[in-house]
C-alpha cells in the first residue's frame, strides 16, 4: 500500500561525511555492480561505449564549490542517494502501490512486479533518488542494500550497504537513526548532521555531516622580488639581456 | 520539465472530451438519435483517444488496470477512477438519447459531476508536487478546469458560454505565468538548502556526477522551453483565446465555428507544452541547471 505506515522505531539509514568524502566515486561503482547482480532488474546502461553514453545509478557524486567571503574557495564532494524519508513523497503518489515504505525499518523500496513506469515518484522526490531504467522500464532506486545488511550467507562485516563497505575514507555510515544511543545517532548529534531541503517537510533519515571548520589561511600576498641590486652572475646575465633590443629593464 | 508529447496531448484532449461531456451532462445541449451520437463519439474519441495517449509513456503499460488501486493517497489513482466511472455513467445516459431519446436527468448529473472531478484529478497530479514550485499553486486546478469547461462549451457550441468562459480562463492563465515566473524563488529552496553547505560561503555546481546525461537531466532540466517563453506565451493567447472568441462574435457560420474549436486547441497545445517545457525541478539545483 502506498499510505505511509505510522513512524517506525528502527529507522535504518546512511550518514554520509561532507568533511571526508574524497570524491572517488567507489560508492557509485560498487553500488552499480551490487545491484546489477543482485535484488530486481539490472541497472542498465545505454550506449556505454558509444559517443553519447547514458545509464541508471542509484547513487551518484556531485561536486560543488563554495567559496567563502574572506576565505579561498572550497571543493566537496557530495554523494546522494535515497534519503527514505519518514514522509516519503515518493511512495504516497504511486498509483499502483508498488512503491512502499518498509514498517519494520523504514526503508523505502519499489516492488518492481507491481511498477507501471508511469514515472510521477521519480517527479515528487525531490532528491533524484529514483531513476526509470531505460530497459527495464521500471523504476529504480536505493533498497539500502536490503539484500545485504540481513543476508545471513554473507561474513558478518558484508552485512551493510555495499557503498558503505567500499568507501576507502570512511565517509559514509550504516546504522538506526531512530535509535538515539546508536553509533550513527551520536555521530549526528556530535557532528551537527543536517536534512536535504528540510523545508520540503520529506523529513529525511539520513543526514549529511557538515565539513569541518578550516584553518585560517592567510591568502597568498604576490612573491616579493628577491633582489632589486643584485649582484653575481645571475644579476650581470639579468642586467645583460635587458639591455638587449626588447628586453625589459 | 521534459514536454512529453503523450502527456500534452492526453490534458488536451481529455480536458475537452470531459468539458463537453460536463456540458453534455448538464443537458445544456441535449441531442437525440444520430445527433447524440455524433455528440457522444466527440466526446469519447477525445477523452479515451487522451487518456489512451498517457499509457504511451508507461515503462509497463500492461499493467496499468494496477493503478485503480491506491485512490486513498494518489492523485494519479483518484484520476484513473474517476475516468472510468464518468465514462461508464456518461455512456448509460447518452445510450438513453440515442436509443430511446430520453436524457435521465440525474444520471447526467452525476456523469458532469464526474467529468469535473476527472479534471481536478488530473490537475492534481501537478499541483500536489512540492518539488515543482511553479505547479504547486492554486491556478493550476483551477485553469484545468476553466479550459476543459472552456474548450467543452466551445465543443458544445455555445457561443456565450464559451466567451465568457475563456476570457476568464485567459485572464487566470495570465496571472499564473505572472505568478508562476517567481514561484520557484518563493518556494525557499536553493542551492544553499539543497547541499546543506550555505553556511560555510556560496555554493556553486562545480562537477556532475557524470559526464553524460542521465535520466534525472533529461526528465527534469529543460533549458530550451525557456528560451522562447514569451513568444509562445503571446501565440497561445492569440490562438487560444484571442481568435476563438473573434471567431464566435461574428456572425455565426459553421465553418467559423470549425475554425474557432482548431485555434483553440492549437492554443492549448502550444500553453500545454509551455506548462511543461516552462517548469523547474527542485533537483536541477544538484545539476546547477534548472
Amino acid at each position: 500500500m502506498t499510505q505511509l505506515p505510522p513512524p517506525s522505531a528502527k529507522k535504518l539509514g546512511l550518514v554520509i561525511d561532507l568533511d571526508t568524502c574524497v570524491g572517488c566515486h567507489a560508492c557509485v561503482i560498487s553500488c552499480k555492480g551490487w545491484n546489477t547482480e543482485n535484488y530486481g532488474a539490472p541497472l542498465s546502461d545505454q550506449d556505454p561505449y558509444g559517443g553519447d553514453p547514458s545509464g541508471t545509478f542509484l547513487n551518484r557524486v556531485h561536486s560543488f564549490e563554495v567559496q567563502p567571503e574572506e576565505a579561498p574557495a572550497q571543493l566537496i564532494h557530495f554523494p546522494k542517494s535515497c534519503l527514505h524519508c519518514e514522509d516519503a513523497p515518493c511512495v504516497t503518489v504511486c498509483p499502483t502501490g508498488a512503491s512502499y515504505k518498509r514498517v519494520e525499518d523504514g526503508i523505502v523500496l519499489v516492488n518492481e512486479s507491481d511498477c507501471i513506469g508511469c514515472g510521477l515518484c521519480a517527479w515528487a522526490c525531490p532528491y533524484g533518488a529514483r531513476e526509470l531504467d531505460a530497459d527495464a522500464g521500471v523504476m529504480k532506486k536505493c533498497t539500502l542494500c536490503v539484500d545485504r545488511i540481513y543476508n545471513e550467507n554473507l561474513p558478518e562485516e558484508d552485512r551493510e550497504p555495499a557503498c558503505v563497505r567500499t568507501c576507502p575514507a570512511g565517509a559514509r555510515h550504516f546504522g538506526d537513526l531512530g535509535d538515539e544511543d546508536s553509533d550513527v545517532s551520536k555521530l549526528v548529534a556530535e557532528r551537527g548532521g543536517f536534512d536535504l531541503m528540510p523545508e520540503l517537510g520529506t523529513k529525511p533519515v539520513n543526514k549529511y555531516l557538515p565539513p569541518r571548520p578550516k584553518d585560517v589561511a592567510t591568502p597568498c600576498a604576490p612573491l616579493e622580488t628577491v633582489a632589486e641590486d643584485g649582484q653575481g652572475f645571475a644579476a650581470w646575465l639579468d642586467r645583460a639581456l635587458s639591455a638587449l633590443p626588447g628586453g625589459k629593464s | 520539465m521534459h514536454p512529453a508529447p503523450s502527456v500534452i496531448i492526453f490534458t488536451t484532449f481529455s480536458g475537452l472530451g470531459f468539458g463537453l461531456l460536463f456540458w453534455l451532462g448538464l443537458g445544456v445541449i441535449a441531442p437525440t438519435g444520430f445527433a447524440a451520437f455524433i455528440w457522444f463519439a466527440i466526446a469519447y474519441l477525445c477523452a479515451v483517444g487522451g487518456l489512451l495517449a498517457s499509457t504511451f509513456h508507461l515503462g509497463h503499460p500492461e499493467r496499468a488496470l494496477k493503478a485503480f488501486s491506491q485512490w486513498k493517497t494518489s492523485w494519479l489513482s483518484r484520476e484513473g477512477i474517476a475516468a472510468v466511472v464518468t465514462l461508464i455513467v456518461m455512456a448509460i445516459y447518452g445510450a438513453g438519447l440515442v436509443f430511446a431519446a430520453t436524457p435521465f436527468a440525474i444520471l447526467g448529473w452525476v456523469g458532469a459531476l464526474g467529468a469535473l472531478a476527472t479534471v481536478f484529478t488530473t490537475s492534481m497530479i501537478y499541483t500536489q508536487l512540492k518539488t515543482v514550485p511553479r505547479w504547486h499553486q492554486p491556478t493550476t486546478p483551477l485553469l484545468f478546469l476553466l479550459l476543459s469547461l472552456g474548450g467543452g462549451a466551445l465543443l458544445a457550441g455555445q457561443v456565450s458560454l464559451s466567451v465568457v468562459l475563456l476570457i476568464v480562463a485567459a485572464a487566470v492563465q495570465l496571472f499564473a505565468w505572472y505568478t508562476g515566473d517567481k514561484r520557484f524563488a518563493q518556494s525557499g529552496t536553493d542551492m544553499q538548502t539543497a547541499t546543506g553547505l550555505g553556511d560555510i560561503g556560496t555554493v556553486r555546481a562545480f562537477e556532475p556526477p557524470h559526464t553524460g546525461t542521465n535520466y534525472l537531466m533529461r526528465e527534469f532540466i529543460y533549458v530550451v522551453g525557456r528560451k522562447h517563453a514569451q513568444k509562445l506565451q503571446a501565440i497561445a493567447l492569440v490562438l487560444g483565446f484571442i481568435m476563438p472568441i473573434i471567431l464566435l462574435l461574428i456572425p455565426f457560420s459553421h465553418i467559423f465555428a470549425a475554425l474557432a474549436v482548431l485555434s483553440h486547441v492549437a492554443g492549448v497545445l502550444t500553453l500545454r507544452w509551455l506548462f511543461f517545457a516552462q517548469a523547474e525541478h527542485v533537483v536541477g539545483l544538484y545539476y546547477g541547471q534548472r
